[in-house]
């Protein structure tokens, strides 16, 4: 076995040797130069999402704190639990080492107030992102930058309601979470007849076999809402094999998806600004230890709904290719 | 001893008796019978259902599901587990494409590349295994651990996000795709190539199951692997050669998924291993070993197909889909061990 083992790997890597170069590979970058940093703060700040290990929006958001921390010479400490008592503990953890900003998530709000208050007792500033617009300022967050889910989709529903949607259908690809609910519960203030339905986010196969059964199940729809940018591209695959003329929207964006609306596969993409949310939140925090500000007033900052659609796609496709939009 | 045996024998039923007996013993049976079940149902609950198309979405979702669940079959009735079956499905695509985009080489060198890595982490699940004597449940659910971690944490290091680059203007995705996600038309229905290679695998693993030495030392070593031994069947070897079939087949629909889909995220298929498990048992394989076949697990495997869809093509809440699943692989479980005891005890009366 281990001659056979041997032999394979040879092989493979005479193979390897002989194959030619092939096209669409990785563009090299230049080296870039490090770049002189706007200040030299030596802060601390700590970060911590509720981020599920593999979902790419939390790249741009992380994308966008680490560009701030960089301005700014922070030191930033990115942690992140989907499980709502570890996130808790991560943000004890900050408090404990004597942080001098927290920016954290609060999609869990009652089980993070414990840590929060006591990160609010101890003088450390802390600014909430992304999630928990409705229980921040109660829970002793000093700011928030952040989407308003049930607003983006509201926004999405009288955006397809104008253009004359019937029978959308809003596509949640994880169960049970209240932001993705949120957006569908949205989207059906604008169109009454939305209905939902319910796929598993963790395989594109599934995903695409599930939604085909659904056009075909249901051809009235007339719209389907991905709620994820790689679920818009599994919609795609579903459209072509069901034959469905139903047009597809999403929320988010990736690469592909971007793509896509550039292509005219994908309407238009609600955009909720991740990369202002992780950058928003260390630059307010820098300015909240440095100088004493607050932005906003305390009052909620939105970073979206912002559309992206065949009209500014040319703009904004640059800096999705480059992972921070 | 041998008036009991000729007890025992005397009072067999007669033919009648005999055949549905024999037809009782065979592991697929519970299975069939709530397929057709199911499949009746739908078909009267769904109108959307009844269509050549539909019925090949559900063969489809089936075969993406049933190739690896082959596999996972297999090494249940050889007594072991992998539960790193889910994951491996993901690595062995983004092996494929992450490194054939960062060296810029053609695609079929990844997945040459990916299906050696592929058949060494299915080695290496054995080779512990054995080597040890821990229980592959929890050898596995370690190897499924670091995959997990390690897709997530390579692809980020490579792509600096946690998707895969797309692939489809490399060199020779158009042949890979040719290979593993084709699909062409019959009758003015789309049959994908995965349903063909899932009937393919299926064929051959009942062929090597049920006629060949291979196969009974599948079901020796999953009977008793002390006995099976001492009778000198090749323990180590064949449960090796198990573990790595089924990362052998999840390699294959890892190869399905990245030619179909061209990007990947790192962090999908966590929680199909136990889709496939569920595939093996209501397709009549036993937890413990040395009882099951291939055809049940395929029939199983299509179970899954239909209700995940049939639901949707009924225009149901899906949220309940879960709950439909948990509940059908109880009586699964319950109707097999029924036949199991009718099985055992028309084994004894037939000596």
């Amino acid at each position: 076995m281990l001659r056979t083992g041997i032999a394979l790997l040879a092989t493979v890597g005479l193979v390897a040797s002989l194959a030619a170069c092939s096209e669409g590979g990785r563009v090299k970058e230049p080296e870039r130069e490090a770049g002189t940093a706007g200040d030299n703060s030596g802060y601390t700040i700590a970060m911590v999402t509720h981020e599920t290990p593999g979902d790419s929006f939390w790249d741009i958001v992380r994308a966008g704190a680490e560009q701030a921390a960089q301005n700014a010479g922070i030191e930033l400490k990115y942690s992140n639990d989907p499980d709502a008592g570890k996130q808790a503990t991560l943000i004890q953890n900050a408090v404990d080492s004597k942080v001098d900003g927290i920016a954290t998530t609060l999609v869990t709000p009652e089980a993070l107030a414990g840590p929060v208050k006591s990160a609010a007792d101890a003088g450390i500033p802390i600014v909430g992102l992304n999630a928990g617009i409705e229980d921040y300022q109660r829970l002793g967050a000093d700011m928030y930058f952040g989407s308003d889910e049930t607003r983006a989709g509201e926004a999405a529903g009288e955006r397809l309601a104008s253009e004359g949607a019937q029978h959308p259908l809003c596509v949640i690809h994880q169960a049970g979470s209240v932001s993705l609910e949120a957006r569908c519960a949205g989207v059906a203030k604008g169109v009454p007849a939305t209905e939902n339905l319910q796929v598993n986010g963790a395989d594109d196969a599934a995903v695409t076999a599930t939604l085909q059964a659904k056009l075909a199940q249901d051809p009235s729809i007339d719209y389907i809402v991905s709620l994820g940018a790689p679920i818009a591209a599994d919609a795609i695959k579903a459209k072509d094999a069901s034959g469905s003329s139903a047009k597809l929207v999403t929320f988010d964006l990736n690469q592909e998806a971007a793509q896509a609306i550039q292509d005219g596969e994908i309407e238009f993409s609600i955009d909720q600004q991740p990369y202002m949310q992780g950058f928003m939140a260390i630059t307010s925090l820098y300015l909240a230890v440095k100088n004493g500000n607050d932005l906003g007033g305390g009052e909620a900052v939105l970073t979206g709904p912002s559309f992206v659609d065949s009209e500014n796609i040319e703009q904004i496709l640059p800096f999705v290719q480059n992972g921070t939009r | 001893m041998t008036s009991t045996q000729e007890d025992l024998v005397s009072s067999t039923p007669g033919l009648d008796g005999y055949l549905s007996r024999r037809l009782f013993a065979r592991p697929e049976i519970g299975a069939t019978a709530a397929a057709v079940v199911i499949l009746i149902f739908f078909l009267l609950a769904a109108p959307a259902f009844r269509s050549g198309d539909s019925f090949l979405t559900v063969l489809y979702q089936s075969s993406t599901i049933g190739i690896v669940a082959i596999g996972v079959g297999l090494l249940m009735i050889g007594g072991e587990f992998d539960l790193s079956a889910g994951v491996i499905v993901t690595t062995a695509g983004l092996a494929n494409s992450m490194f054939c985009w960062w060296f810029g080489i053609d695609l079929w060198v990844g997945a040459l590349l990916s299906l050696a890595l592929c058949l060494l982490i299915g080695f290496v699940n054995g080779y512990l295994v054995m080597r040890t004597g821990i229980p592959s449940f929890l050898i596995t659910l370690g190897t499924f651990f670091v995959l997990q971690g390690a897709n997530l944490g390579i692809t980020k290091a490579v792509t600096g996000s946690v998707t895969s680059p797309d692939i489809s203007q490399m060199d020779g995705y158009g042949r890979l795709g040719n290979v593993f996600s084709s699909s062409f038309e019959i009758g003015g229905v789309t049959v994908w190539g995965t349903v063909i290679w899932w009937l393919a695998f299926a064929a051959l693993a009942v062929w090597v199951l049920q006629r060949t030495r291979t196969g009974n030392w599948v079901f020796a070593v999953g009977g008793g692997q002390d006995s099976a031994r001492a009778v000198g069947v090749p323990v180590v070897r064949t449960k090796i050669g198990l573990f790595m079939t089924v990362s052998f087949l999840g390699w294959f629909v890892g190869m399905h998924t990245l030619y179909r889909f061209n990007t990947l995220q790192a962090g999908n298929g966590v929680g199909n291993e136990f889709l496939y498990i569920i595939a093996a048992v209501v397709g009549g394989t036993l937890l413990t070993g040395g009882y099951g076949n291939v055809i049940g697990v395929a029939i199983g495997a299509f179970i899954f197909g239909m209700t995940s869809l049939g639901i949707v093509y009924a225009g149901w809440d899906p949220n309940w889909f879960k709950a439909f699943l948990g509940v059908m692989l109880l009586l699964a479980v319950l109707v097999n061990l029924y036949v199991k005891s009718l099985a055992d005890s028309s084994r004894r009366g037939l000596l």
